[in-house]
């Protein structure tokens, strides 16, 4: 008896004791020469896409490195990045819905929304192309023949700035296909939208990057690209600190004003070309902003 | 197929590379885990000794709930306790969303039923006739109490197995309140997930293979233990 109770302790005991050294050990070293904030955590939510790509990895330990904020990005899609700053939820955020963002701060949650960079989506499909759309120039008649033909046609469903751009474009060619037994919605992110439409042969609309990052496992080819209403827009929005004051409003600012430094911009511009051949997103910070 | 043997690939490579990324990953997992089941224990088995040894009005309906309980699906759980831990929400106060404290937390509620149900139905597999007999020989209530804990030591280390498997497989609460943030709150689970949408299936092959081989292991020295002080 008393030896299996010393038994579990011990286990538990050597556990605790085994993540402490790790903890410590982990304390990066030079972080007594970065700067202190007075409000150190700031909450960034952002779409899956910036985590999926990589692009966070990179940009955020250069961020803490120069300023001493620690960030806590919680990926999910832009329409719950949003609802968690209206609710006052998030400090800062990163997002690709401009209509929806339009709307984010006409209410007043959030202010001084800024253009970082873009890239552009692109609808993809299995190479024999059953609703013949290869080479359509508008993505709105290319939604229009995928109708026609009933193809498969899987959704993100998921009210993130994809699912946004993918229901517009529905609106213009004839109305979102709900409940169609061809259009099919996943609820989930990017990644595992692009697995499902793989094993399904079905057609999708993804953001370029998460597409290049994914194109060695995937049998489905870009067949339409480069319409205007395909673009891509990223904004970082600042919650507005009046909503709550908990929210980190000197940590906010440090954040988007560091997404669109110069130094940034340039590591933004150059993500993915050494892995990828091209970019997987281009810088816009100070250009004119259509979508304000 | 190729893709598995890649996955095994990799996952030897990482664990006898002591990929350190892997290595935080998998004690932040272990930490959280073991910290949750711990603190069910602690709740659960003098719960579930409570209710199998007490009579009292409304103990059926009680018991029906830590049966349901035992059901509690992670994501309802993740959700409810994120909601709670919002900057301001009731307990925003405490500062401990997407921290490890928070998973534990969520955790904890997950494996506490399951450890007091286990517990309940030992306590109540044992002999009634043991209960007078122990009381007959001049023990006291809480000597009874841990004679009869005694007995019942090998479905308790099952419950102690049960709970830490429930949590440590578990993913809805750990996304929703850790937020899979690298070197924070990035669990083997949420890992997995995270790779399998990113694309980078070996990998996340690996770290389930990462993950069988933690909970084996942890079962593992549990069973020896169980095992080894079987009543004679």
């Amino acid at each position: 008896m008393v030896r299996w109770v010393y038994g579990i302790l011990l286990l538990f005991t050597g556990v605790m004791v085994l993540a402490g050294c790790v903890g410590q050990a982990s304390a990066p070293p030079g972080l007594a020469t970065a700067p202190k904030p007075a409000h150190p955590e700031v909450i960034l939510t952002t779409t899956t896409s910036t985590q999926d790509s990589g692009l966070l990895d990179v940009l955020l330990p250069m961020f803490e490195k120069q300023t001493g904020y620690k960030v806590k990005p919680i990926a999910v899609g832009s329409g719950q990045a949003m609802a968690l700053g209206e609710r006052g939820e998030a400090d800062v955020l990163l997002v690709h819905s401009p209509d929806a963002e339009a709307r984010f701060i006409e209410a007043g949650h959030g202010i001084n929304r800024r253009l970082v960079m873009h890239n552009d989506f692109v609808i993809i499909g299995p190479p024999a192309d059953p609703a013949k759309i290869k080479g359509t120039a508008s993505a709105v008649d290319t939604f229009k023949k995928i109708a026609e033909a009933n193809a498969l046609f899987i959704s993100r469903g998921d009210n993130s700035g994809t699912d946004a751009l993918e229901k517009k474009l529905w609106g213009q060619a004839g109305g979102v296909p709900k409940g169609q037994p061809w259009y099919q919605e996943t609820g989930q992110g990017m990644g595992t939208t692009l697995n499902v439409a793989n094993e399904k042969d079905g057609y999708t609309i993804t953001d370029r990057a998460t597409y290049l990052a994914r194109k060695k496992d995937l049998k489905l080819d870009v067949l339409v690209e480069k319409d205007q209403p395909l673009l891509n827009i990223y904004h970082v929005i600042q919650v507005n600190p009046q909503k709550s004051p908990k929210i980190n409003a000197a940590g906010a600012q440090a954040f988007a004003d560091f997404m669109v430094a110069p130094e940034t911009q340039q590591v933004i511009a150059e993500f993915g070309r050494e892995k990828y051949g091209e970019p997987l997103f281009f810088a816009d910070a100070g250009k004119v902003d259509e979508w304000n | 197929m190729e893709l598995i043997l890649e996955g095994i690939r990799q996952a030897l490579t990482l664990m006898f590379g002591l990929d350190p990324e892997l290595l935080r990953v998998t004690w932040l997992s272990l930490l959280v885990s073991g910290t949750a089941t711990l603190l069910s224990l602690f709740i659960g088995i003098p719960a579930g000794t409570f209710l199998a040894l007490q009579q009292f009005p409304g103990r059926r309906f009680i018991i029906s709930l830590v049966n349901t309980g035992m059901g509690l699906p992670p994501v309802v759980v993740g959700l409810f306790v994120t909601i709670i831990l919002w900057r301001n929400g009731p307990l925003g106060a405490l500062r401990i969303l997407y921290t490890p404290t928070a998973m534990v937390i969520a955790q904890c509620v997950i494996a506490a039923p399951i450890v007091t149900g286990i517990s309940l139905a030992a306590m109540q597999s044992l002999d009634p006739r043991l209960r007078l007999q122990i009381l007959a020989l001049g023990a006291n209530r809480w000597q009874m109490v841990w004679l009869l804990m005694r007995e019942a030591r090998l479905p308790l280390l099952a419950a102690v197995m049960a709970g830490f498997g429930g949590v440590i497989s578990e993913i809805g609460a750990s996304l929703m309140v850790g937020g899979n943030i690298l070197g924070q709150t990035r669990v083997l689970t949420t890992a997995t997930v995270m790779e399998t949408s990113k694309g980078n299936f070996a990998l996340a092959i690996a770290l389930s293979i990462v993950l069988l081989v933690l909970v084996y292991v942890v079962n593992l020295t549990l069973t020896n233990v169980q095992q080894r002080s079987r009543p004679l």
